[in-house]
């Protein structure tokens, strides 16, 4: 639909969205229905953006071969880290989490070869065959669009599905579901590797569309922000992600247009999302439209 | 590698290391006792070393400065938990990450906008030499002087938490808070103290570590983390363990950083050891967190019963 309007500007932040979209969408898979609040998201997506960003500064240009590498990459790490992480519990787990994506970001700073610390460019994109490109930003938003439908879809029927259910069930007591029977280390590892594989597509994504990574993407700031974005637009939905996204680059843009203090403003919307949205804004609009709202979610970084 | 070096090293590390048992021992109050994750107690750290740095400007002298940012800070502390934070206590972590968060961004940026994005602080020209040791050992005066202010805080917080009543009384919300409030603990004016405390000694690390690290936004962002490491290391609620896990963090930080480059030449090619090896050092800290909680997961002296 933007695309009628032919304004780069808008198809890059529409761009910006749906990437940053994926993201929290798979933040919110880990965070909010598998229960475990990973501090450390934000190295996943860091990881595939730098896993495509090598294999394009090195020649390798086909999107299968990114996709492939990407995914095998962050899944790879995703099982190390979550297979060390998910022994832990409540703060430990998201301190831990924190300090591998620490780990990931000053390796990231110390790799001379591809950037280090000034991050590293890229001239090409990723090419899809049939001379389609994702350096054509038209291209490009319609594949991030189509990623992050799938992960939408996807996420909406894993939520009734069996699989879907025996997760839930952990999250929200997992003592009990492990009496019940559930392998529950191993569901949740299963939930934390693909929410880790699916950042890692969205880092694959950015790099396209950015042109550049840095370590910075990795920082634990990034995860915070992606935190605030599934907060911000609801945990345990699947819309949250999409929602919090745009609603936190959304307000961005427009209070960085009004003034350069929008940091300032920006904490403000958030504080009072906080405190006068409790369930996010798909929460909020859920329960204008219907009463009554839907149910939260048990606390969930909630330690004992 | 000198002895010289080593120590001098180990005297910096010690140093840094109580700076941050200052920030840790707040950050453990307040999440041992109130249960709540503050992502902002590293922009107190941030606000007290640019009040820190105004006052000295405007009066022209360091003690002033720093007293006068300790007041301040802890009444903004006070404040900023009567008036906001209280409301967070009863919310689950996320929300308090969020909130804290978005503290994050308002005191930056509100910094910035009252005081710009820095202001120069300098150590008092008193302290600005060396002192002799040991033969052959120069320290600089002023890295003396944070390591004696941090040696006395130290000592005057652990005679505060274990021998008064006050101390007693966050020992026991630290413990089991239920409890504590079920004996009678008067909770919200209790929080507000520990608040103000932590809030306090936040600002005392600022105004001392601004001569030495340069007074900016953002200042507390990278400090507050390694304050998460040590409060997990040494234990939520716990003072003693704060001490311990901020010394340790404080020197293996500072020894690997410039001990670890001496050992990495004799293996790697030049250069790689300038990238490897702040990378290793700042790795180094966090694998020894994920040691500890491999060992004893409730840190070295978990306060929680």
């Amino acid at each position: 639909m933007l695309d009628a309007f032919g304004a780069g500007y808008y198809l890059s932040l529409a761009s910006r969205i749906v990437v940053y979209a994926i993201a929290a969408t798979s933040l919110n898979l880990v965070l909010g229905y598998g229960g475990m609040v990973s501090f450390g998201h934000a190295a996943f997506v860091g990881l595939g953006a730098y896993v495509t960003g090598i294999l394009v500064s090195e020649g390798v240009l086909g999107i299968g071969w990114h996709l492939l590498w990407t995914v095998a990459v962050t899944a790879l790490v995703a099982a190390a880290i979550g297979a060390i992480s998910l022994r832990t519990r409540g703060v430990y787990f998201i301190m831990i989490t924190l300090a591998f994506a620490q780990m990931l970001f000053y390796l990231a700073n110390s790799v001379k070869g591809y950037g280090g610390d000034e991050g590293l460019s890229i001239k090409a994109r990723s090419l899809l065959g049939f001379g389609l490109d994702l350096k054509n930003p038209l291209v490009l938003y319609y594949v991030a669009l189509g990623v992050l439908a799938l992960s939408m879809v996807a996420l909406a029927r894993f939520v009734p599905s069996r699989l879907g259910r025996a997760v839930l069930a952990i999250r929200d007591d997992d003592v009990r579901a492990e009496a019940l029977g559930f392998p529950t280390y191993r569901l949740k590892l299963v939930v934390f590797v693909v929410a880790g594989a699916l950042g890692g597509i969205a880092g694959a994504l950015n790099v396209n569309q950015q042109g550049y990574v840095s370590p910075n993407v990795l920082h634990w700031t990034q995860s915070g922000t992606l935190m605030v974005m599934v907060i911000l637009g609801g945990v345990a939905t699947v819309w949250g992600g999409l929602v919090g996204a745009a609603a936190l680059l959304l307000l961005q843009e427009v209070l960085s247009a009004w003034t350069e203090h929008w940091e300032f403003w920006t904490g403000w919307v958030l504080l009072a999302a906080v405190l006068f949205a409790r369930q996010g804004l798909v929460g909020l609009l859920l329960a204008r439209r219907h009463r009554p709202g839907p149910s939260p979610p048990p606390g969930i970084g909630d330690t004992r | 590698m000198s002895g010289v070096l080593v120590l001098e090293q180990a005297l910096n590390g010690l140093q840094f290391g109580l700076m941050l048992f200052l920030l840790a021992a707040g950050l453990t109050l307040v999440f041992g006792v109130m249960d709540m994750i503050n992502l902002a107690h590293g922009s107190l750290y941030m606000v007290g070393a640019f009040v820190a740095a105004w006052l000295v400007g405007l009066t022209g002298s360091f003690v002033l400065g720093v007293l006068g940012a300790v007041l301040l800070t802890g009444l903004f502390g006070m404040a900023l938990e009567a008036g906001l934070l209280r409301t967070l206590y009863a919310r689950d972590h996320l929300s308090q990450v969020l909130a804290t968060f978005a503290l994050i961004l308002i005191l930056n940026d509100g910094v910035k906008m009252i005081f710009g994005t820095d202001l120069p602080l300098s150590a008092p020209a008193a302290l600005a030499g060396p002192v002799e040791l040991l033969p052959g050992l120069q320290y600089p005066a002023y890295r003396l002087l944070i390591l004696g202010v941090g040696l006395v805080l130290a000592v005057a917080l652990w005679l505060l938490v274990q021998k008064t009543r006050l101390g007693a009384l966050v020992r026991a919300g630290a413990s089991n808070r239920t409890m504590a409030t079920a004996m009678g603990t008067n909770i919200p004016a209790l929080f507000t103290i520990v608040f103000g405390i932590g809030a306090a000694l936040c600002a005392v690390a600022g105004a001392l570590l601004g001569p030495l690290l340069a007074v900016q936004v953002g200042m507390g962002e990278n400090i507050l983390i390694l304050a998460f490491v040590v409060i997990v290391i040494g234990g939520i609620g716990s003072i003693r363990g704060a001490l311990v896990g901020s010394i340790l963090v404080g020197s293996i930080d500072t020894l690997g950083r410039t001990l670890l480059q001496h050992v990495l030449r004799e293996f790697l090619p030049p250069q790689w050891v300038g990238a490897a090896g702040p990378a290793l050092a700042s790795i180094a800290v966090y694998v020894f967190m994920a040691a500890v909680l491999a060992i004893r997961p409730q840190g070295l002296f978990p306060a929680r019963t």
